[in-house]
């Protein structure tokens, strides 16, 4: 709703209550609507409706193909990361400056207060005094929601420990779009630490709306975890559990590695067993469809041989490219330079 | 005490274990186990109140089950939704002159302020001083509490540590 002018004010002074009332209603109701996006904190992908998660693939898209330099002129995105990170921040970094916008910040919490114990609280507050919009990644879960909690500027959460990560979940669901042409009914396997792999949490979640059939490729230690089992299963969709890659090959549309860390085991000779069995090579794709893509959230160890990356099955580097367009939309959206 | 004047033991025991109160709250079907919880959370134990507690009782429906009488004190709604978080099935009797004047069933609550300590040590809510906030649903048998900040859910079995004041 646009602010009352001074004309607007003097002549309100001359009319009853319920004038004013009646007029401020017919304001209201005849303002355009606003954006469902302006203001909003990006914390967890399961806030996120379809049609919502849509919007913004479809601006990714448009700032993929045209660029808007001078979108966020003046603004100012505060980069706040508590832990280390590479793609995410500079791809946020870089998706503001893109953008025409400044971007502030950190990324080690070893040069800021919190090393003089200030509370993540406080640091986010005044923080927010100073940008416009916060992008932040916080060892601790449930970080991003404490920080918004603080600040009435939006939040892009970048990781918040092993729990959210939605803007890596939008930007896989934007390579998926990107590379098969669509999101709806897409056989999709999933690859490796399922367990404790955040990403694949909230893929998995965020693809409750596009009725997918998922395979689940782990050693059993590291198989999906129950609770996100019951939320596919309290939407209907189709889920199995496989142990090898080779099972899946022949009918995926996504294969999505992820890496097994060694350090998630107790026990070291699991490790040792497993770790070459989900390790993807050249060999192995020879079932996969012609339009298959492998994806991966980046970093790969071994898991993912390089002799692959040359073939047209590999999609990961545009994966980690395609970050910097949805990042660009969500910034947009967010501080309504974008609309819903 | 001369026990042995009973001519019905188990009949005349069990008048001890359930006695009537003039005026007050009974709280009936309490998941045995979880009286003492109740006690805490409604901080009856400060109180000037009379509470008498079964634990351990036979119940047809339950198979055993604790009690927790309290005289001269009805529950409020809101004290009678944070006795559900502890024992779902539970009753609350408002008594009047030894009558039954109002029986109704808790309601879980929807959400949790403060009570609940989040299980997960990554948790911000562990590492900050600030309230938790757990959302609760009804999954099966069982009732569900997700972390409103590190979105995990629990069971009862899996929280270890309740806030009660």
């Amino acid at each position: 709703m646009s602010a009352l002018s001074k004309e607007d004010i003097d002549r309100m002074s001359t009319l009853t209550r319920e004038d004013i009332l009646e007029e401020l209603k017919t304001k209201i109701m005849s303002a355009p609507p606003q954006s469902p996006f302006l203001g909003k904190d990006i914390i967890s992908i399961k806030e996120l409706s379809r049609e919502q998660i849509i919007t913004v693939l479809n601006h990714a898209k448009s700032l993929k193909q045209t660029p808007q330099p001078e979108l966020l002129k003046h603004k100012v995105m505060a980069s706040c990361f508590f832990e280390p990170s590479t793609r995410t921040r500079l791809s946020f970094e870089t998706a503001m400056t893109r953008l025409g916008g400044g971007v502030m910040g950190f990324a080690d919490a070893g040069v800021t207060s919190t090393k003089k114990k200030e509370t993540l609280y406080d640091s986010m507050k005044i923080i927010g005094q100073y940008a416009d919009v916060i992008a932040m990644r916080h060892p601790a879960e449930g970080a991003a929601r404490r920080a918004a909690e603080a600040t009435d500027k939006p939040i892009l959460n970048g990781g918040d420990g092993a729990n959210q990560h939605p803007t890596q979940t939008l930007l896989d669901l934007f390579t998926i779009q990107e590379c098969q042409g669509t999101l709806d009914g897409l056989n999709i396997a999933l690859i490796g630490d399922l367990k404790y792999g955040r990403t694949v949490h909230s893929l998995a979640q965020a693809l409750i709306h596009f009725n997918p059939t998922l395979s689940f490729v782990a050693p059993e230690s590291l198989q999906m975890p129950s609770y996100i089992c019951e939320d596919l299963n309290a939407h209907n969709i189709s889920y199995s559990f496989y142990e090898r890659i080779e099972d899946v090959m022949s009918q995926a549309d996504i294969i999505y590695m992820t890496r097994i860390q060694g350090e998630r085991f107790p026990d070291k000779m699991e490790y040792e067993r497993v770790k070459d069995v989900y390790v993807l090579t050249k060999d192995m794709l020879a079932p996969a469809k012609p339009s298959m893509r492998i994806m991966h959230p980046l970093p790969r160890v071994n898991e993912l041989k390089e002799e692959i990356d040359p073939t047209p099955h590999a999609y990961y580097f545009e994966q980690a490219h395609n970050g910097l367009y949805v990042r660009q939309a969500l910034l947009g959206l967010v501080l309504g330079a974008l609309h819903a | 005490m001369n026990m042995t004047t009973f001519s019905h033991p188990t009949k005349d025991l069990r008048s001890f274990k359930v006695f009537t109160i003039e005026e007050g709250t009974v709280i009936d079907h309490i998941d045995a186990g979880q009286a003492l919880n109740i006690i805490r959370v409604l901080n009856l134990a400060s109180d000037d109140t009379i509470v008498t507690v079964g634990l351990n009782l036979p119940s047809k429906k339950l198979g055993h089950k604790d009690l927790i009488k309290v005289e001269f004190r009805n529950l409020t709604p809101e004290e009678a939704n944070k006795v559900a978080i502890f024992a779902p099935h539970s009753s609350i009797n408002i008594i009047h002159n030894y009558e039954v004047t109002d029986k109704f069933s808790v309601t879980v609550p929807t959400s949790i302020e403060r009570l609940i300590v989040c299980p997960n040590p990554s948790c911000i809510t562990n590492a900050e001083h600030m309230n938790t906030l757990f959302h609760v649903s009804n999954g099966g048998a069982h009732l569900k509490f997700t972390c409103h900040y590190c979105e995990k859910k629990f069971q009862h079995d899996d929280i270890l540590e309740y806030r009660y004041s």
